[in-house]
């Protein structure tokens, strides 16, 4: 930017820090600009998650057998852990946005990383999973089976593949594109780390940290609505 | 019928007509009688409550009449009375398949006779395409994987335009022909050119082929419900839902058995997807049809112990 | 106007802040990337009007004789494509909306400048993936891509063309995400919300539909690829999906992209209206609810594009009900324009006469919306020219005259020069004259019963097949007379004061071109907005400006 090149007669860059962006009247509005700024982006990935979650109801509605044995191949326990590991990052990711509000640079640097791990955690269990699927030929594709499966709880009824497919199409684009968010709040989160311990974040100033914090609680609430949708269905049967 | 839509069209283009007329004469009105004068200043109005519920309640008032004037147009084109002819449509890229019920076909022509209800049960094989007689103003989209149904009934004896109206690919505005409606005497003369059996027959032909009657017994309780006066009526799934056995169900039970099993019998029954054409459904549509249906339709007969059911069964037998 | 006397120093302005090509494509300057845009948009639209002179041509005849069945599918998806998503929809929010956004609630910039000229990258890499796939292919299923012939039937280069779409939407969502909170953050002292111009309120409702509809059609597109490619089901019912399903996402974006096309336009032609009657509009709160009104309602009625599709008879009753409530707001709107015009002192200006256009075929393109929300009428002209006639009387009726006034109206402040009014008057005038030939008669073929996307048609349609071509090869001259006199009076003409039009707004109260930060110091709001009878009289408000 080619701004804080003009020179302007009395600099008022003494009463505030070197983050404040030129075209703000103050550090308030930009730190108001970020936060709502960030809240209207997790309301479109609402909207783009939406569409997956509309098609994935529909389909479970008219397909529900079909859904139900589909669902109960995936390992629900791991699923739990996932949302466990998540929650716990949400946790972490409070205790981050505290730390930077309050100045403690060491809590902050700390919680980042912790939440780094448990993101890194989440990845690994899906790639668990994700390779145990592929095993499975559950992968929607040329490769799919899924023949003289019954549907849970009416042992003379055989699933259609086909129906199976589709679930499997949709568990794969929902939770991957999930995880896609995950991959990019851990980018996200790295690069926080990196300039928390450059010192960069002060109680006056720690913006970043706060509506990155929001993205992540986006992204685990995201997964909080998947875990159950897609792996607990009709599981007493 | 399609003097009605043209009723209505009419009126909203007397309506907006006027509308436009009305806007279009006080705008250049105002532009003329309030063009700048030197020393002549605007005079400045905020607003005026009164006016703005005004020009709002009006218009929505005759945009709540032209929505009612229109829902009962569509309710009446989306209605097909009982006693339709029926034709089978199968629509492909690019052109359409036609089998009247007494089982002439045709492609790219529908010849009928003036003064009886026509319905059509449309399918396509691949695509979606657009079943459009705009001289009768009816269009109906035609979709892969289920029936669609449109009627009409014709009043005057000529040659109409039929039309795809839904993009479809390369020869989409290839894909027309005609509707040809003729003089009563003229339309036997023309069915009886063409020998073949009602469709009714053929799918009972094929119903026995593909071992249908092994299960779907008439005599005695089968592995599958008997078929007999199923056709319209309600059935009750296994599931507890109650659903109405129309052209989708008999189709989907052909295609998907497994989708709704009717309630007191297992999901044994095979899928026959890929093992029959379009025309092979709707061959076996029109025969489970005949068997709900009272002789003086074309193309029915009883079948050995089978009890004709009178004609208006309770359920009634509209398809959404 | 004034003219100076001496040879004037050039005052420090955007434009020549800082030259060189990397100045332009690294800025950060609200106004330089609105020019980069409208080098862009314009660029689309030329490409897409070519398509659309093509096809003209092509339906001179009722034989298709001048390019292939195959090649005028691809034509006319690709007009459609390229209009809708790379011209249409960016036009006035990314070249006016962010050039005067900021300066109208008295701002330096956006909120987010970065993300501002990240958003234009994104349409140029959006439009490069288009364009790539136009020239190595194209597309052929019609701009609404419907399954399962984009998915399982066609052979063209689908994925490529949904690629390009999807960035362009990111680009979109980005723009709106921008305005909303410079919108609501960063209005200047004074500068409350009912005493915005009518342009803003009208971008922030076009911005909350960008953001909350555009990220649907973003994932239909992903599912369509991804169905494409490894063959599933999701919409194909021999794999167990359902086409249906497909229309309902789509056009659950779909038809709130009309309103995100139109609403801008309708901000303009308040602007323009209140100048050029020399008052304030009748009815601000009433016109600036309606297009909230609008952004909401144009959620709800998006299967009105599926009356004959095969949906159940009562969801078309209750959407086509809902259609005639969306058309309240706009037809509120253009009586409260009307009556803006009683006891006003009228000047018939370029802009003007580009407003009047509007009033009249946005008029006349809303009222063959009733016709279509009639489900019974419906059911005849759905899929026909009527309803070509009907989005081309609102799309380029109405929007494009909007933003061609618009053009005009802010040329001298975009740029420091004036450009020639008599040249812009005609201009106008050959596009109304132009464009009502074009499509009018496309509103009798439709009810005739010509269907849309037809490459050839029965001869008795061809005679106003014939008018239409004719009127589209007047518009096409209306549309370039701007383009040649826009870019002269960039080298050639008269400079231009910093309010020509003794407009109110704040943007008017800086120097034509303005300097980079718009205003030196924070203004302070203490007037109403369109207060024509101050300014008329003689008093000003004081906003301090450097030089």
């Amino acid at each position: 930017m080619s701004d804080s090149t003009v020179a302007i007669p009395s600099s008022p860059h003494d009463a505030h820090g070197p983050e404040l962006l030129h075209h703000f009247a103050d550090a308030q509005q930009q730190r108001d600009s970020a936060s709502l700024g960030m809240w209207i982006f997790l309301a479109t990935e609402v909207m783009f998650f939406g569409g997956l979650f509309c098609a994935y109801l529909i389909y479970r509605l008219w397909y529900f057998g079909d859904f139900a044995a589909a669902a109960q191949t995936l390992n629900y326990k791991l699923g739990a852990t996932n949302t466990a590991v998540l929650i716990c990052s949400s946790l972490t990711v409070v205790f981050a946005v505290h730390a930077a509000q309050v100045g403690k640079r060491a809590m902050l640097i700390v919680s980042l990383i912790l939440t780094l791990i448990l993101g890194f955690a989440f990845l690994g269990i899906k790639a668990v999973e994700y390779t145990e699927k592929f095993e499975l030929h559950h992968v929607p594709g040329p490769s799919f089976q899924f023949d003289n499966v019954r549907v849970p709880g009416h042992p003379d009824q055989l699933v259609n593949p086909r129906h199976a497919e589709i679930y499997f199409a949709l568990y794969f684009i929902m939770t991957g594109l999930h995880a896609l968010h995950m991959i990019i709040g851990i980018g996200i989160f790295t690069w926080l780390l990196i300039t928390a311990w450059k010192g960069r974040y002060t109680p006056k100033y720690f913006t970043p940290v706060e509506i990155g914090g929001l993205y992540w609680h986006f992204v685990d609430i995201v997964w909080i609505y998947l875990f159950p949708l897609l792996y607990l269905i009709d599981l007493h049967k | 019928m399609a003097g009605n839509v043209d009723a209505l069209f009419i009126f909203l283009l007397i309506v907006t007509g006027l509308m436009t007329l009305l806007i279009f004469c006080t705008l250049i009105y105002f532009a003329a009688r309030y063009r700048a004068r030197p020393g002549v200043l605007a005079e400045q109005i905020e607003g005026s409550i009164p006016l703005e519920i005004t020009w709002s309640i009006i218009p929505l008032g005759v945009f709540m009449m032209i929505f009612l004037w229109g829902a009962v147009v569509y309710f009446k084109e989306r209605t097909p009375p009982r006693d339709a002819t029926e034709v089978y449509v199968v629509a492909k890229q690019w052109m359409w398949k036609l089998e009247h019920a007494e089982g002439q076909r045709e492609i790219n022509e529908l010849h009928v006779p003036v003064g009886r209800d026509v319905k059509l049960i449309m399918t396509s094989q691949d695509v979606i395409h657009s079943f459009y007689i705009p001289a009768f103003r009816i269009k109906q989209d035609v979709l892969p994987g289920r029936y669609t149904i449109e009627w009409f009934h014709p009043t005057k004896p000529g040659t109409y335009h039929l039309f795809c109206a839904e993009y479809c690919g390369t020869m989409h505005s290839g894909m027309i022909g005609d509707i040809v409606v003729m003089e009563p005497a003229q339309y036997e003369a023309w069915m009886s050119g063409t020998p073949s059996g009602p469709l009714s027959v053929a799918g009972e032909k094929i119903f026995a082929e593909l071992g249908c009657s092994t299960c779907h017994r008439s005599d005695t309780q089968g592995r599958g419900p008997n078929l007999l006066g199923v056709f319209g009526r309600p059935v009750q799934l296994e599931d507890g839902r109650t659903v109405t056995a129309d052209e989708n169900y008999i189709r989907e039970s052909i295609l998907d058995p497994g989708a709704k099993v009717v309630a007191g019998f297992k999901p044994v029954m095979p899928t026959f997807q890929g093992l029959v054409s379009e025309e092979q459904v709707n061959a076996l549509v029109a025969y489970v049809k005949s068997l709900s249906q009272p002789v003086n339709q074309p193309g029915v007969k009883a079948a050995p112990g089978q009890v004709l059911l009178p004609k208006n069964p309770p359920g009634g037998n509209q398809v959404q | 106007m004034s003219i100076a006397t001496t040879a004037p120093v050039e005052r420090e302005n955007y434009l020549n802040k800082e030259y060189g090509i990397g100045s332009w494509l690294l800025t950060t300057d609200h106004k330089r990337i609105a020019l980069l845009y409208l080098i862009s948009i314009t660029f689309f639209f030329f490409i897409g009007g070519f398509f659309a002179l093509l096809i003209r041509l092509e339906l001179l005849t009722p034989i298709g004789d001048l390019v292939q069945a195959d090649t005028y599918n691809k034509l006319f998806t690709q007009h459609g494509m390229v209009m809708i998503f790379f011209f249409l929809i960016p036009s006035i929010p990314a070249v006016l909306g962010n050039f005067l956004v900021p300066m109208m609630v008295g701002a330096k910039d956006l909120a987010f400048p970065r993300v501002n000229l990240l958003s234009w990258y994104l349409y140029i890499i959006g439009g490069a993936f288009m364009l790539h796939c136009m020239l190595t292919g194209g597309v052929d299923t019609g701009w609404t891509f419907y399954t399962p012939f984009s998915t399982a039937f066609t052979n063209t280069k689908i994925v490529e063309a949904g690629i390009g779409i999807f960035i362009a939407g990111f680009s979109s969502i980005l723009t709106g995400l921008n305005f909303i909170v410079t919108i609501h953050r960063m209005r200047a002292p004074g500068m409350t919300w009912s005493r915005l111009p009518l342009f803003i309120w009208a971008h922030y409702a076009t911005s909350i539909i960008q953001i909350l509809g555009t990220p649907v059609i973003a994932i239909t597109i992903v599912l369509v690829a991804v169905e494409r490619t490894l063959h599933l089901g999701i919409f194909d019912p021999k794999l167990g999906g359902d086409p249906l399903l497909f229309q309902h996402l789509f056009w659950f974006y779909s038809h709130p992209a009309v309103y995100i096309m139109i609403l801008p336009s309708m901000g303009i032609v308040s602007e323009i209206i209140a100048c050029y009657s020399r008052k304030r509009i009748f009815g601000y709160s009433f016109v600036a609810l309606s297009s909230l009104a609008i952004a909401v309602f144009g959620f709800l009625v998006w299967a009105h594009h599926m009356f004959v599709a095969g949906i159940s008879l009562y969801s078309a009753l209750i959407f086509s009900i809902l259609s005639y409530a969306v058309a309240v707001p706009s037809a509120v709107k253009v009586f409260n324009w009307t009556a803006t015009l009683y006891k006003g002192s009228i000047h018939y200006d370029a802009p003007m006469l580009y407003a009047f256009g509007f009033l009249g075929l946005f008029t006349m393109g809303g009222l063959t919306g009733l016709f279509l929300s009639a489900l019974g009428i419906d059911v005849h002209v759905t899929d026909t020219y009527f309803v070509v006639a009907h989005f081309h009387y609102i799309m380029v009726g109405g929007a494009v005259m909007g933003y061609l006034g618009g053009m005009h109206f802010w040329w001298p402040k975009i740029s420091g020069k004036l450009y020639p009014e008599g040249w812009a008057r005609l201009a106008a005038l050959i596009v109304f004259i132009g464009f009502n030939l074009t499509f009018f008669p496309q509103f009798v073929l439709g009810y005739l019963g010509m269907p849309r996307r037809y490459y050839q048609y029965p001869a008795e349609f061809q005679i106003l097949n014939v008018f239409s071509t004719a009127g589209a090869t007047i518009l096409g001259v209306g549309y370039v007379l701007p383009m040649v006199y826009f870019l002269w009076s960039m080298r050639y003409g008269k400079p231009a004061p910093a309010n020509p039009w003794n407009a109110a707004g704040l943007e008017w109260k800086t120097p034509s071109p303005p300097p980079t930060f718009n205003f030196d110091e924070e203004p302070v709001v203490t007037w109403e907005a369109y207060n024509y009878d101050e300014i008329d009289a003689g008093h000003k408000q004081e906003v301090k400006v450097v030089g």
